[in-house]
């Protein structure tokens, strides 16, 4: 099982569209064992609620590294990216609360593809 | 379970101890009982399992329906099926299901008492209950009542009567909504299913009209939804807040009356939205306040008033965080994590949360309100500087947007709880 799956990911990775691969991770959680949901830092794991999938919308995390993440959120933040939601939900994050957001959900992302 | 009765009956305090022995060294996995399955408590089973614990999951209902986004039912542009979820895929991961009714809870003996007479024993038990609507509260409307003038604010049967009452009702009719003061279940859905009904009469029923009884002045959202009323249905949407006489004081199922402060509006199809309180199984568990409702540790969300009873969603008095889907789903996900270190020996880590709830006033116009949130001074307060409410006056764009938001959540969050 594990194996086709992690078969699946490669040729997923290597060619098929990205709704494709969001739809392989459209419940990432399954792949979340009790470590990595007992280490989440505080605010992690609300974000699933919109991003732990891929909407034609919403954009899924699982692609996003940590930097990525922490500078998207610094951007709401700040006001520099405009958003309809994510800023005023940024602007609720310390830098070093997002810094450890970001790192467990690439940590997550980055397990659940192995 | 028989199994474990036994066990417990025959070495007594000796299986206390072990209950508390942290879970990577006890041969038990923690037993923790998860009753009610809606976007809490099918969250939390879920999480709980990966988290190592045996989990069972109590609810009654093996179909559940949504009620974020009955309010497109009701307007005629959603299936009920596409509200609808079953508990096959909690079940195969390991979640234990039962589906029957929790009729009680002994929380010295930490057992549940089941409709066919079994009982369960639990280490931790969590409830998310939802609501339930309180037919004491207004006099005229009680259970018989919603057969009648529907509430339609627990998703299913009573979303379909309602629904066929407005195709029912003739163009040039009156619908009326009571609409009561806080708290209750998703406060700015009253505002989302007046905008949603209105926009059906002026696309299908164009002569009708919609009245709006509020018990109240202030509401979520509010600059946002009476601006776009003004725009989009200013002959059709009236709104009577309290101070106009807008509070109900009786309902007359005779004559379809709801009468209020200051008058009484006849409608041809009325939607009673009354008073709730936590769902029962709180009141019989113990952890039910004066109020209805029910006060948590905003760490733990364990009870105040049980030990080892923790409360989350809709039922519990989570501070600033509105009664929501959202809300029930990003604090169950938190409770499962501090249960699962209290029940290995360590201290539960603050947690903070989110909470995001969309509005349609119109299919293709969405507004949001969003909040951020952390134990503070006893509660889950709001984290200052953050949340909000959707830009007045944005563009059509925006707005449409939001709409499409509103549905990737409804389908990312669905997928995240019962798929």
């Amino acid at each position: 099982m594990m194996r086709s799956r992690s078969r699946l990911v490669m040729q997923l990775r290597s060619g098929l569209s990205a709704l494709a691969f969001a739809i392989l991770f459209s419940a990432p959680a399954h792949a979340q064992g009790a470590g990595a949901l007992l280490s989440a830092p505080a605010g992690a794991s609300s974000c699933s609620g919109c991003h732990g999938a891929s909407g034609p919308a919403l954009p899924s995390l699982v692609n996003l590294t940590a930097a990525q993440i922490e500078e998207a959120m610094a951007a709401f933040a700040s006001g520099k990216r405009e958003a309809t939601l994510m800023n005023r939900i940024a602007k609720g994050y310390s830098p070093d609360e997002t810094r450890a957001i970001a790192q467990w959900i690439a940590a997550q992302s980055a397990g659940a593809s192995k | 379970m028989s199994d474990s009765l036994s066990r417990r009956s025959a070495l007594g305090g000796l299986a206390a101890a072990t209950l508390f022995a942290p879970a990577v060294l006890a041969q038990a996995k923690p037993r923790i009982i998860v009753i009610g399955g809606g976007y809490g408590g099918a969250t939390c089973a879920r999480d709980l399992h990966r988290l190592g614990m045996a989990v069972t999951l109590i609810e009654e209902s093996a179909v559940y329906t949504s009620c974020p986004f009955s309010n497109l039912v009701l307007h005629g542009s959603r299936d009920i099926s596409s509200q609808q979820f079953n508990y096959d895929a909690i079940a195969r991961e390991g979640v234990e299901v039962v589906a029957l009714r929790a009729q009680g809870v002994d929380g010295a003996a930490r057992r549940v008492l089941l409709s066919d007479g079994r009982t369960l024993a639990y280490d931790r038990l969590v409830l998310s209950p939802g609501i339930d609507v309180r037919f004491d509260a207004l006099p005229g409307y009680d259970a018989s009542a919603a057969d009648i003038m529907p509430h339609a604010w627990k998703a299913g049967a009573q979303t379909l009567l309602l629904r066929r009452q407005l195709e029912a009702m003739p163009d040039g009719g009156t619908f009326v909504m009571s609409v009561p003061n806080n708290p209750y279940r998703c406060p700015p859905g009253p505002y989302e299913r007046a905008s949603l009904i209105a926009h059906y009469f002026k696309t299908q029923k164009p002569k009708s009209k919609l009245i709006v009884l509020d018990s109240k002045d202030v509401f979520s959202k509010q600059r946002l939804f009476l601006d776009a009323w003004k725009a989009l249905y200013p002959d059709i949407l009236e709104y009577v807040p309290l101070a106009s006489g807008g509070k109900t004081t009786e309902i007359d199922t005779k004559t379809k009356t709801v009468v209020t402060e200051f008058g009484a509006h006849k409608g041809d199809v009325v939607n009673v939205i009354p008073p709730q309180r936590a769902g029962a199984i709180a009141q019989a568990a113990g952890v039910a306040d004066r109020s209805g409702w029910c006060p948590i540790d905003p760490v733990t969300f364990e009870s105040r008033l049980q030990p080892n009873i923790h409360v989350i969603g809709d039922a519990s008095i989570a501070g600033a965080m509105p009664k929501s889907a959202f809300s029930a789903n990003a604090q169950a996900k938190a409770c499962a994590q501090a249960i699962a270190l209290l029940t290995s020996g360590q201290a539960a880590r603050e947690p903070k949360l989110i909470n995001t709830c969309y509005s349609l006033v119109a299919p293709d116009y969405g507004i949001s309100v969003a909040g951020v949130y952390q134990p503070g001074k006893g509660i889950l307060a709001d984290v200052p500087g953050a949340g909000g409410v959707s830009q007045l006056n944005a563009s059509p764009a925006v707005r449409a947007t939001e709409a499409q938001y509103a549905h990737d959540w409804f389908n990312i969050t669905t997928a995240e709880v019962f798929g």
